[in-house]
């Protein structure tokens, strides 16, 4: 007799309490991320932000829900209706999704899988659809040129993206996020891969439509990009996943980068909350920059994108893979 | 060389590490926001809001009906009717302004020769309905009995600048 956790139905319960153990308070993380960006971004303005709502402003995110929850959903009538009610759903569904192999604790992923950082990095790439998507479906030439910008921004960044993963790929020497984050036991791979590091950022912030690469919103030149059409639930849908996918970057690049889990003092213990500190940063980071930095031009957007993060991020692949064989330091040779 | 070196130089960030710090500078400056229902700016005593018909101490309106006020207002908001009240004094019967139309240059408060219409502090005056905001003479002495004490410390303290 096997114990029920091992049955075929024991898993799947299991499983679904450990995702919606992840979920629920990622959702809620998305809720109060927008809350605090509008304080961030309001205390680096001189201003407040909100505070009226509930203590010190903390029950926005809720007034905000339900506001967005009884607006109507407006279809335009040139739209096509399936896309354009599927497109929202593309987008934060994906970036919902992606939090399935992330360790937020030494073996707590959901999926604990061998190939999590191609997940990952496919995940996010699929991202681009939904805004593809939202943009053809709405019959609008703003959402068009969004959707348009967006796809061209997304695909150059995810170059440089590629080459900044296969060089943590070759230092860590597994595709396993777990083993990746263990791997920086001694070291945590910012400092030696310290021009990456910043790469991935800075292209995590491009792959997120996030300021100063947010031309595919451009609310100065193309209204709201490839959104405009949308009202209430759905555009809902849209704004809460470009939040849940910053939480999603400022999640990989702890994973890739900052040691995940680990703990920075070697006398203090590892565990979820450091984690958790570590993505807060990062978020914080985001924030700051969009509200220190105006929107790049296009032409300069893909000029930083393929002749500079490319080449960088290629030069030093080839000089991590150089140096790590030559000193035989590769992992697993 | 020098573009080399300004290219190479421009991989460091420089730039846009001075601009983070900046904004880093700023957050943890004290806010500059007045936390606006709760509280509020300091308004001068020539302010010029809504407006107000005052009394005399005794209770007497102070308007005489001269209709200068009708006569200067640019905006032409103010419509006044008048006749001899039973004890011979004259009276308005209709003293109406209409605060869509006013442009508040306070031109009708220096034209009235007895003080007796004036703007007053108040701005928060917002209606849900265009009638709401055509105040008649009623309204109009409603508001200088709410704000009289307010009323006359700014005239007091203005007096001198007059």
């Amino acid at each position: 007799m096997m114990p029920f956790w091992d049955t075929y139905l024991g898993i799947l319960i299991l499983t679904v309490l450990k995702t919606l153990a992840l979920v629920v308070p990622l959702l809620i993380g998305v809720a109060y991320l927008t809350y605090f960006e509008r304080k961030v971004m309001g205390a680096i303005q001189l201003r407040k932000g909100p505070n009226v709502v509930g203590p010190f402003g903390l029950m926005q995110p809720f007034a905000d829900a339900l506001k967005m929850l009884t607006k109507e959903t407006i279809i335009p009538t040139g739209a096509d209706k399936v896309l354009f009610v599927l497109a929202p759903m593309i987008t934060f569904g994906l970036a919902i999704i992606a939090w399935a192999v992330i360790p937020v604790n030494n073996g707590w992923g959901i999926a604990n899988i061998n190939v999590g950082i191609l997940y990952l990095f496919a995940v996010s790439s699929l991202g681009v659809y939904g805004v593809i998507v939202a943009g053809w479906a709405s019959n609008s030439k703003y959402a068009f040129l969004g959707a348009l910008r967006s796809a061209a921004q997304m695909v150059s960044y995810e170059v440089s993206m590629g080459f900044v993963i296969v060089t943590v790929l070759i230092l860590a020497g597994s595709l396993n996020l777990n083993a990746i984050v263990l791997a920086q036991k001694h070291l945590w791979f910012a400092v030696p891969l310290f021009p990456l590091f910043i790469i991935f950022f800075i292209s995590g912030l491009a792959e997120t439509n996030r300021a100063p690469f947010d031309l595919a919103e451009g609310e100065s030149e193309i209204v709201a990009g490839f959104f405009v059409e949308y009202s209430a639930m759905s555009f809902a849908l849209f704004f809460l996943g470009e939040y849940a996918n910053m939480i999603m970057i400022s999640g990989m690049t702890t994973v890739l980068f900052l040691g995940g889990w680990l703990s920075p003092l070697p006398f203090l213990p590892g565990g979820v909350l450091w984690f958790l500190i570590k993505v807060f940063i990062c978020l914080f980071v985001f924030v700051w920059v969009r509200a220190t930095l105006p929107r790049y031009r296009y032409d300069q957007l893909m000029a930083l994108g393929w002749k500079v993060f490319l080449p960088i991020s290629l030069v030093y692949l080839v000089a991590v893979a150089g140096v790590v064989e030559y000193f035989g330091w590769l992992p697993h040779a | 060389m020098n573009k080399v070196l300004r290219w190479t130089w421009s991989l460091v960030l420089w730039e846009i590490l001075c601009g983070l710090g900046i904004t880093l500078r700023y957050f943890f400056r004290p806010k500059a926001t007045i936390n606006y229902p709760f509280e509020k700016n300091p308004t001068s005593p020539r302010f010029r809001g809504e407006h107000a018909l005052r009394r005399y101490p005794n209770g007497e309106e102070r308007c005489i009906a001269c209709k200068l006020c009708e006569a200067v207002c640019p905006a032409q908001a103010i419509t006044i009717e008048a006749e001899p009240r039973e004890d011979g004094s004259r009276r308005t019967t209709r003293y109406d302004i209409d605060m869509v139309k006013c442009i508040y240059c306070g031109l009708c408060e220096e034209a009235c020769p007895v003080d007796a219409i004036v703007e007053g502090p108040n701005f928060e005056y917002a209606t849900e309905t265009r009638e709401e905001l055509l105040y008649d003479k009623q309204k109009l002495l409603d508001n200088g009995d709410r704000w009289e004490p307010e009323l006359a410390r700014r005239l007091e303290l203005d007096a001198p600048y007059r």
